[in-house]
């Protein structure tokens, strides 16, 4: 009996240790952390591997798993394109990259930036897809010095303090808020001449509910009436209730500005309640896989149009779909906007020095990228035009306007 | 010497040497900086764990809210050092707050819901863990500290390893000598057989309130430790899914077994991370996969838990004078 | 006046949705007493059957039988492998349990890999136009109809089954005692894997007529729903199919209304309080039976 509870004992003790010891270990090997560096297909592999030794690794932080996994998926391809274009090179440098999965969850993004950075040698950070993730790792990022640009993270929170002071080292390639908002409610006003709207806002998505405000403040400020202002959660599906409310108040039009998934259900359901009106909404419609049917004829703000001429936008709209096989998304197109940027910024400072790079970041102007020419401000925030586009039932946008900031 | 001194001596050494061990390999780096948050977030889910033992694995109360406690005691600490500043002493009533509010909650809660029969009593304490989330999520109306469906950001980042590490040595104390004693020897028997207990004169009612109360004050400790490490918090980092991992990590450990749950907790903490290095870039999100079946081939090969209601003690490895004179065997 | 009714009909929608699915659980539960996890995850893979089905022009009453078929054998499937071994092993029911919520892990994770489903949220095609009706001032749609008509026919069907026939007989049986069940001589192994499988072709149905309702599928569409679903079952009873009914329909307009008449935000809270009120004033759920406990 002693004999058997003492294996046990020492089976479990022999676990724990193994896996602290294998911790340990893979801390200290260096080739641990460069596996898994030399990632999908053998890009890395062909161009660092031996030729000269100035590389800057760069890490990825995107929900690659959860419920929230099409977006990252979404935003690892323009990753993944935008450097594959740059043939992993960078001014002198080449560039390695490793991604990371952080479940959509802070938990886990914290744990990734701190592994990217404390262990895997990453120089600078472009990710990650929403606020809630990009906030807590903007802190570890900010902390250690390490550049970051998010694609999509819209929250004023990622790039600057609760106090106010800005995180000098974190950047963010997509609009804050407040600028949609604004094009969307001038837009309703002047171009739909309505005067009431009914607003659905998801409150755990600062996203959401940035430009939700923003619009308000601009529709009122014009004017306007807002005679609903619903709010739901993440989770929910099931719309009938509000939408039964908010038909009864008889909206001249809906602002919906939320992500593809949620809007098409919103619409959907708002139509089933009669209310058949005028439907605007932000970037986050842009995807092949928003429902064209029920949102034909609405209008959403956008940062590109694919139909723009212009050669940033049809390279990227082009090699896109030849390299993956479908059209790119907001999450795509803004993620390969933020890598460039970064790409763009280690060529002009040709060095590893992670506050040269910052700066070179913060001093861009004019960079052309996918979603227009970008200059940051000194809250890390682009200064970039929206465009207007319509929802045609075919599974095409029509390009309405450009509104420049 | 007495041997039962003898013995707390020699624990209280081991641990000390563990503690100076450790807190070393990580002063010199040979414990990365990254490695050593996860050891911080092992021993803070062993903490949470460690209640949810208590009050499921010794007695027998099927709780499927514990996440809620967790964030409700994370929630408290971070409001109180948010509001009054991080220092060393306001870290230590944030924490002390952040239990005592769990536990509070857990009282006033228990007292009508620990009537019902397991599997009900576990799907009530689900539903108390989707009230206390919804709860979080409009917690800016309570106060704009709290950040609401958005987050909480801003809070000080001082959780290190020496507070981590003895709040899970305090933790893991409390509950041996909970267990060892009178009452928990009652705890014991209500998960054994609550009506031969009752019949048999033991209070159940109090023992079942003590074992959750002190559980989820457990859980709320936990929670505050957390809150300052990730200087984040988000309602859903506590919603019900999150009950289920602290339940797993329980029942994987093997239930009754204190040592189990730490050695659960440690590990499962750990696998994620190394299932990370595992598959590589390829496999990425084959994460939740291979843990999924991992989880599942582990309940059906060993379905009493690892260490399957065997506790670990010093006992078995200290020379002993038994009766036939034989000494205990060390391998 | 008009504006409430709708809001009912409203919550009967979801309640119905929500009565498919609790029926399922509440059924392996009486026969096991074992909270099947994964049922949540067999709903979705019914949408996605169906979606599959109806993407290729498939007529969707044949697509829901095909996801209903499907569904039925993973049921079984999942039976067979993840819990039947531990129930020959007589190992406690909370490794069943456990086993339960890794096979949900595993199935949405699985499902989320591009070899499998794919992590997006795609559009569920219509299966029936949607048209609106105005009765009373109130507007009624198609898919309300749908939904209703469907269930309603399911779960007589289930009725008959369970009442009518020996199959069902000896699902009573095996529920009311197992062992007993055995000595007479009921293949009980079989038995529960019927009922697995009736149960998982409801999920199917259910995944369908939620996809229907809500119409967009994604691998982690059965979470919420299952755990709605699984709470109206305890609410009315666990283990008692008109029990299930009954919760599901309560749930549903707890949901609603709450939505409607207070607020969005607390919806969700309303209908668990309503749960932890409920099972407060009756432990054993609306219609179970809180019998004595045998010493």
């Amino acid at each position: 009996m002693r004999g058997v509870s003492m294996k046990r004992f020492l089976v479990g003790l022999l676990t724990v240790s193994m896996l602290v010891l294998a911790a340990c270990g893979s801390s200290s090997a260096p080739g641990a952390g460069s596996q898994g560096s030399t990632s999908t297909g053998s890009s890395t592999s062909g161009s660092g591997a031996g030729s000269g030794s100035k590389v800057i690794k760069i890490g990825l932080i995107a929900p690659l798993t959860g419920n929230v996994k099409t977006f990252g998926e979404s935003s690892k391809k323009g990753f993944e394109l935008a450097l594959e274009q740059a043939g992993y090179k960078a001014g002198d440098y080449t560039i390695e990259f490793v991604a990371g999965d952080d479940k959509g969850d802070s938990t886990e993004g914290v744990n990734l930036a701190t592994r990217f950075i404390t262990q895997d040698g990453v120089k600078a950070i472009i990710g990650s897809v929403t606020s809630g993730v990009t906030i807590p790792v903007s802190l570890v990022a900010n902390e250690n010095k390490i550049p970051m640009i998010t694609g999509t993270a819209t929250a004023e929170g990622v790039t600057v303090n609760e106090d106010g002071s800005r995180k000098p080292f974190i950047f963010r390639a997509c609009f804050i808020d407040p600028f949609q908002g604004q094009v969307a409610a001038k837009f309703a006003l002047e171009e739909l001449g309505v005067k009431t709207a009914a607003v659905f806002y998801d409150k755990g998505n600062p996203y959401t509910v940035g430009l939700a405000e923003s619009f308000r403040a601009e529709f009122e400020a014009g004017g306007g009436q807002i005679v609903a202002w619903e709010s739901y959660a993440e989770a929910d599906t099931d719309f009938s209730a509000v939408m039964t409310n908010v038909a009864a108040l008889k909206p001249e039009m809906l602002y919906l500005p939320d992500y593809y998934n949620k809007v098409s259900l919103l619409a959907k359901a708002a139509k089933e309640k009669g209310l058949d009106v005028p439907m605007l909404g932000g970037d986050g419609w842009d995807s092949e896989d928003l429902d064209f049917g029920a949102l034909a004829g609405n209008y959403f703000t956008a940062h590109y149009s694919a139909d723009d001429p212009s050669p940033a936008v049809q390279k990227f709209v082009q090699e896109f779909e030849a390299k993956y096989g479908h059209k790119p998304d907001s999450f795509a197109a803004l993620t390969y906007d933020a890598t460039n940027i970064l790409l763009e910024a280690i060529r002009v400072a040709n060095t590893d020095d992670t506050d040269a790079i910052r700066q070179a970041i913060q001093d861009l102007k004019g960079f052309q990228a996918v979603g227009g020419s970008i200059s940051f401000d000194e809250k890390g925030n682009p200064i970039k035009a929206a465009t207007i586009l319509k929802v045609n039932a075919d599974k095409t946008y029509e390009f309405v306007t450009t509104v420049n900031p | 010497m007495a041997t039962v001194q003898k013995k707390g001596f020699i624990s209280a050494g081991i641990i000390v040497a563990l503690f100076v061990v450790l807190y070393v390999l990580r002063q010199q780096g040979v414990i990365s900086t990254y490695w050593g948050m996860i050891l911080d977030l092992a021993l803070i889910t062993t903490t949470s764990a460690m209640g949810l033992s208590l009050i499921y694995g010794f007695a027998g109360q099927f709780s499927l809210g514990h996440a809620a406690f967790y964030g409700i005691g994370a929630y408290v600490a971070a409001f109180i050092t948010k509001s009054f500043g991080g220092t060393t002493l306001n870290f230590a009533i944030a924490l002390a707050a952040g239990a005592l509010a769990a536990a509070v909650v857990a009282f006033l809660i228990g007292l009508p819901i620990l009537r019902l029969r397991s599997d009900y009593l576990g799907i009530a304490t689900l539903g108390f863990g989707v009230i206390v989330k919804v709860f979080f999520d409009n917690s800016d109306k309570v106060s704009k500290l709290f950040g609401g469906s958005m987050g909480m950001t801003g809070i000080p980042r001082i959780t290190t390893f020496p507070w981590v590490f003895w709040s899970a040595v305090l933790v893991i104390l409390i509950a041996r000598n909970l267990v060892n004693s009178s009452h928990g020897r009652a705890c014991i028997s209500v998960r054994e057989d609550e009506v031969a207990a009752d019949i048999m004169g033991i209070d159940t009612t109090r023992f079942k309130m003590l074992a959750f109360t002190l559980g989820c004050a457990m859980a709320g400790l936990a929670g505050g430790l957390y809150a300052h490490l990730y200087a984040f918090l988000h309602p859903t980092n506590f919603q019900f899914l999150k009950s289920f991992d602290v339940l797993l990590i329980v029942v994987l450990g093997g239930l009754g077994s204190l040592t189990g749950t730490v050695v659960a907790g440690m590990g499962v903490v750990f696998l994620q991370e190394i299932l990370r290095d595992v598959l590589g870039q390829q496999f990425l999100d084959w994460r939740g996969v291979v843990y999924a079946l991992v989880l599942i081939v582990l309940m059906i090969l060993r379905p009493q838990g690892l260490m399957g209601g065997w506790e670990f003690s010093l006992d078995r490895l200290l020379p002993r004078r038994t009766k036939g004179g034989k000494a205990s065997g060390t391998a | 006046m008009g504006q409430l009714v709708e809001q009912v009909v409203n919550g009967l929608q979801l309640g119905f949705v929500y009565a498919l699915i609790a029926v399922g659980y509440t059924m392996v539960y009486g026969i096991i007493k074992l909270i099947n996890f994964a049922h949540g995850d067999v709903i979705m893979v019914g949408a996605f059957v169906t979606f599959f089905g109806l993407v290729r022009g498939i007529p969707w009453p044949v697509a829901i039988l095909i996801g209903m078929v499907i569904c039925a054998a993973l049921g079984v499937g999942i039976e067979r492998l993840a819990y039947r071994p531990l129930r020959e092993k007589g190992a406690p029911r909370i490794a069943a349990l456990i086993t339960a919520i890794g096979v949900s892990l595993f199935i949405e994770n699985f499902a989320s890999l591009r070899i499998a489903f794919g992590p997006d949220y795609r559009q569920f095609p219509a299966m029936v136009t949607r048209m609106q009706w105005n009765v009373f001032g109130v507007t009624i749609s198609s898919i309300q109809v749908l939904i209703v008509s469907i269930t309603l026919v399911l779960v007589l069907i289930l009725q008959l089954v369970v009442y009518r026939t020996k199959i069902g007989k000896a699902m009573r049986a095996v529920a009311l005692d197992m062992d007993a069940a055995r000595l007479m001589g009921i293949n009980v192994n079989m038995v529960i894997a019927f009922t697995f499988a009736i149960g998982s072709a409801l999920a199917a149905a259910a995944g369908a007529l939620l996809a229907a309702a809500y119409p967009q599928i994604w691998p982690y569409m059965g979470i919420m729903p299952g755990l709605k679903a699984f709470t109206a079952a305890v609410l009315g009873g666990i283990g008692s199919i008109p029990g299930a009914l009954l919760g599901a329909v309560l749930m549903g307009q707890a949901e609603v209304l709450t939505a409607a008449y207070i607020t969005t935000d607390f919806k969700d809270a309303v209908a668990f309080a309503l749960l932890i009120l409920v099972l407060l004033f009756r432990p054993a759920g609306l219609l179970g039976k809180a019998g004595p406990e045998k010493v």
